[in-house]
C-alpha cells in the first residue's frame, strides 16, 4: 500500500512524519538534530530511503548528514563548501563589495537519476554539487562568476540560493533562483548561466525590470511541461511558458500577491498553489486568516482555500521551502508554518488538517510519496 | 595525556560521554590539540575551526585554567597544568544571551 512521508525541517531540529495512503494518521519522530537549524531536508527520487540534510548553527556552522535508511540514522558527511578560486566579492548592504563567504545551506537537490549526486544552493549565493553521496562537495562557480555577479546583493534575509530546479526532460538544464538576484538557467548542466529574469518588475530596486536584483521566492514546474515556470516573487506572482525567456504577471484577483511558497499540483499542471501574506513589512496572512489560494487555470484567477484552515487570529509565516505535494491519486498538498504547524490536505486543497501543531518554526516540508 | 572539553552539541555529533582524552605529540597548543581532536573526531571539522583559515569559529571560546585563551595564537602552548591533563582544555559555546 502506498504511504507517504514528510521531512519537516525546523529551527530546532528535523521531524519525520509518515502515514499510510489515506493519510488521516500520522506517526510523528524527531527531533533528529535536536537543537540545530534544518534548512532541508531532501529525498532521492531514485532510492527514496536515500535522504540529506542540512544542518547547521551560528555556533558550529555547516553540517551535512545523510540517511540510507528513511532518516532512522544518520551520518554525517563532508562539510566543506569553498567557492571556487578566488572569491571575489558583491554588493553589500552599504553598497560597497563585500568578499564572497559561505553562511550555510538552503536548498539540497539530489539528482533525478543518481542517488550519489546533490546540489546545494548556498548562501552567500553559490551553487555547489557532490558526485559522492556528499562526502565532497565542489562549486559550479559559473553561476556565480556570470558577469552580473559583483552586482547581486543581499536582501534582509541574506542572499541565499534557495531554489534548485532539475528539467526531467533535458539533463543539461537547471533553473535555479538567489534572494535577491533572480532567476537563471543553465542549459549545459551547470557550466554557465544566464538571468532569466525579463517581464519581472521589483520596485525595490533603482530600474525596476532589471536584468539581475529581483527578489525571487520560489519557483515551481510540473514535471511533464517543464518549459512552463511559476513563480512567487517578493511581490506578484509570474509564469514562463518558454523556459524563463519572458514572464508575465498572474496575479489576478489575490488579495495580496506577496508571499513566500508556490507549487504545482501533481496531476493538473495548471493547478498551482500559493498562500498570501499581507505584505514585506508584514509577515502574516492578510486579516489573521489563514488562506491558501488555489489557481485551476494556470494563474490570474485563484480560489481561496479555508476548509480547517484558522479563520481568525493567525499571524504566522509560511515559508519558501514549506510547501510540497505528494503524488497520491487524490493529490495531497502540505504546508508548514512558522507556528510550528503542519498542515496536510487530501483532496486537493479542498480541506485541511493539522497533522501536527507544536513544533519549532517550520523551515521545509519535503514529501516522499512512497509505493 | 591532554583532556577536552566539548559543548553539548559536539559531544553528540561525535558520539561522546563526557571529556576527550587525546594523545598528542610535540607541543602542546590549541592547533596540536585541535589537530588531534579532528583526526580522531572528522565530524568535528569545519565546527570549531573554518576548513579553510584554521580560525576559531565567532562564537565558540577557548578556556583553561580560569583564563579565556580563545585570543591567544594557535601556536602558543597551553597551559603546564593541561599538558600535564591536570586540567582539561575547554571549548566553550557563547551564551546567546536573552
Amino acid at each position: 500500500m502506498s504511504s507517504v512521508r514528510l521531512l519537516v525541517g525546523t529551527r530546532k531540529g528535523a521531524f519525520i512524519l509518515t502515514s499510510d495512503g489515506k493519510r488521516e494518521n500520522w506517526d510523528v519522530t524527531g527531533p533528529h538534530f535536536a537543537g540545530w537549524e534544518i534548512y532541508h531536508v531532501k529525498g532521492s527520487p531514485v532510492d527514496p530511503n536515500r535522504l540529506y540534510a542540512s544542518q547547521c548553527s551560528g555556533w558550529f556552522g555547516q553540517l551535512i548528514q545523510r540517511s540510507d535508511n528513511g532518516g532512522k540514522t544518520w551520518e554525517p558527511v563532508g562539510n566543506q563548501f569553498s567557492y571556487d578560486g578566488v572569491p571575489g566579492t558583491h554588493q553589500w548592504y552599504d553598497g560597497t563589495q563585500h568578499p564572497w563567504e559561505f553562511k550555510r545551506v538552503w536548498h539540497l537537490e539530489p539528482s533525478l537519476t543518481d542517488p550519489d549526486t546533490v546540489y546545494a544552493g548556498a548562501e552567500d549565493a553559490g551553487l555547489f554539487r557532490t558526485v559522492d553521496a556528499g562526502v565532497s562537495w565542489h562549486e559550479l562557480s559559473g553561476l556565480r562568476k556570470h558577469g552580473s555577479g559583483p552586482t547581486w546583493a543581499p536582501g534582509a534575509g541574506g542572499m541565499g540560493l534557495h531554489t534548485i530546479l532539475l528539467d526531467p526532460s533535458d539533463p543539461n538544464r537547471i533553473f535555479i533562483a538567489i534572494s535577491a538576484a533572480g532567476a537563471f538557467r543553465s542549459d549545459d548542466a551547470g557550466e554557465t548561466w544566464r538571468p532569466i529574469n525579463r517581464g519581472l518588475r521589483s520596485a525595490h530596486i533603482p530600474d525596476v525590470d532589471a536584468e539581475t536584483g529581483h527578489c525571487v521566492h520560489r519557483i515551481a514546474l510540473h514535471p511533464s511541461r517543464p518549459d512552463v515556470l511559476f513563480m512567487q516573487k517578493h511581490w506578484d506572482v509570474m509564469r514562463t511558458d518558454n523556459a524563463g525567456e519572458s514572464w508575465r504577471e498572474i496575479s489576478g484577483n489575490l488579495p495580496t500577491d506577496f508571499g513566500f511558497p508556490i507549487d504545482v499540483h501533481a496531476h493538473e499542471p495548471d493547478t498551482i498553489y500559493v498562500v498570501p501574506i499581507k505584505s514585506d513589512a508584514e509577515h502574516f496572512p492578510l486579516d489573521g486568516k489563514l488562506r491558501v489560494y488555489r489557481s485551476r487555470t494556470g494563474g490570474d484567477e485563484w480560489e481561496a482555500l479555508t476548509n480547517g484552515l484558522p479563520q481568525s487570529d493567525c499571524y504566522v509565516n509560511v515559508l519558501r521551502e514549506a510547501m510540497d505535494v505528494d503524488t497520491l491519486d487524490s493529490c495531497g498538498v502540505y504546508f508548514g508554518t512558522t507556528g510550528g504547524q503542519v498542515y496536510a490536505s487530501a483532496d486537493s486543497g479542498d480541506t485541511w488538517s493539522a497533522i501536527v501543531r507544536d513544533l519549532p518554526a517550520v523551515l521545509s516540508v519535503e514529501v516522499q510519496t512512497l509505493l | 595525556m591532554i583532556r577536552v572539553v566539548l559543548p553539548a552539541h559536539l559531544r553528540t555529533l561525535a558520539g561522546l560521554n563526557g571529556e576527550v582524552r587525546l594523545d598528542v605529540e610535540g607541543a602542546i597548543t590549541q592547533r596540536s590539540v585541535l589537530d588531534a581532536l579532528e583526526a580522531r573526531y572528522p565530524m568535528l571539522r569545519g565546527t570549531i575551526r573554518d576548513h579553510t583559515t584554521l580560525r576559531r569559529r565567532a562564537f565558540l571560546r577557548f578556556f583553561a585554567c580560569e583564563q579565556d585563551l580563545s585570543l591567544d595564537a594557535p601556536d602558543t602552548p597551553l597551559p603546564d597544568a593541561v599538558a600535564a591533563g591536570a586540567e582539561p582544555f575547554l571549548v566553550v559555546g557563547a551564551i546567546a544571551g536573552g
